[in-house]
């Protein structure tokens, strides 16, 4: 087995048992009122974590990439004009490769 | 504020629990508001709101959906959910093979991994030319998130024995978002099944074919693929930002953190520590709220 496919299915077997951890843990722990509220928030922090690095960094650099940002920026107006979740996607995604097109970014 | 922010789930599990919370009280006010509008968000959308029509940020969900757990919605939000964001597989199938990963490689982490950001994590540590070691730590760190989810969802889904098996493999960002939507457990867990089967089945559609066309189609960038998952997530919070004051303090403090914290540390862990924000306002609205 070659390096790689070591790393493959460690990464594979390490996010499955932590799934696995969550639903298998005893559920009164969730009876406790601050870790439900702490369970809570951390979908918030990390998705917006997420969003932030990938809108602002390629590896471990800060980079800034202006079709990316617009492309995030389209989805912003997408979704203060309330729009359905595919509009918002498609807005990003165009906004960034019409930009990209045009040799920006 | 946040008291009333909390997202309808909670009053359904704490209905199913016990008698503190007698669920219709507290999943009627603002809560379902936000756990609802959550749904329309992820989902509304894209299937143009069926019955209950709707604006997804109207933040009325709670008013134009009886508490009804056969309805339709979780299903069809789920599996729309699933094949918008599962496209973005393409970037992924792409990525790790230009990384160096083997097509096969790269279909065994969509199939068993099944969690994107940390099978973006491996991915972009092997391009990088990191360490194995580093890049697999990274990624199973970056999987953590994935525990929180699943601690958050067992009162819902309640799986026991092969079920709970399977259930764990579909916890992700967008299947917890979508059950945590639902204004019943009923409709949680319908809703968490369909966005697994569908997210599950395109994703690694997807990967194939994007591992498969890496040579051909070129950067995923010049398709703007790679702003479909930031983008796919921010609609994913938008309606929580909505909630109030405790989540838009708690999503910027986790922006601010992971931004901070990547030039020092490995990819994939500046997200982890942005749990940080999480706990403060944990904190904060304890104290905030006393009860």
């Amino acid at each position: 087995m070659s390096a790689a496919w070591i790393a493959v299915m460690s990464t594979a077997a390490g996010c499955y048992a932590l799934k696995l951890a969550g639903l298998t843990i005893p559920e009164r722990l969730l009876r406790d009122r601050r870790l439900r509220r702490f369970a809570e928030f951390v979908p918030v922090a990390l998705l917006a974590a997420l969003v932030a690095v990938q809108a602002g960094a390629k590896g471990s650099a800060l980079v800034l990439d202006p079709a990316r940002l617009a492309g995030l920026t389209g989805a912003v107006v997408a979704l203060m004009l309330r729009a359905p979740f595919l509009v918002v996607i498609l807005a990003a995604a165009v906004t960034a490769a019409v930009l990209r097109l045009a040799g920006i970014g | 504020m946040t008291e009333s922010a909390q997202p309808a789930n909670s009053a359904a599990s704490e209905g199913s629990r016990g008698p503190e919370g007698s669920g219709g009280s507290e999943g009627s006010g603002g809560s379902e508001g936000s756990g609802g509008s959550e749904g329309s968000g992820g989902s509304e959308g894209s299937g143009g709101a069926g019955g209950s029509g709707g604006s997804g940020g109207s933040g009325g969900s709670a008013g134009q959906s009886p508490r009804a757990a056969t309805s339709p919605r979780p299903v069809r939000d789920g599996i729309l959910l699933g094949l918008a964001v599962g496209v973005s597989g393409l970037a992924f199938g792409a990525a790790a093979v230009s990384a160096g990963l083997t097509v096969w490689q790269t279909c065994a982490l969509s199939l068993l991994a099944y969690t994107g950001a940390s099978q973006f994590a491996l991915a972009g540590a092997i391009a990088a030319g990191g360490s194995l070691v580093a890049g697999t730590a990274g990624a199973i760190l970056l999987g953590s998130r994935n525990s929180l989810y699943s601690l958050r969802l067992s009162g819902l889904l309640q799986v026991r024995g092969a079920a709970r098996l399977l259930a764990a493999l579909g916890v992700t960002d967008e299947s917890t978002a979508l059950a945590l939507a639902q204004p019943g457990r009923a409709a949680a867990r319908t809703g968490f099944f369909a966005t697994f089967a569908s997210l599950y089945l395109t994703w690694n559609a997807a990967t194939l074919a994007g591992a498969v066309g890496a040579g051909k189609i070129g950067s995923s960038q010049s398709f703007g693929l790679d702003v479909i998952a930031p983008a796919a997530f921010l609609a994913l919070i938008w309606p929580r930002l909505a909630a109030g004051w405790t989540e838009r303090g708690v999503a910027a403090g986790g922006a601010a953190i992971a931004i901070a914290a990547t030039p020092l540390l490995p990819p994939g862990a500046p997200i982890i520590l942005a749990a940080f924000a999480a706990l403060a306002g944990t904190l904060a609205s304890r104290s905030a709220t006393p009860s």
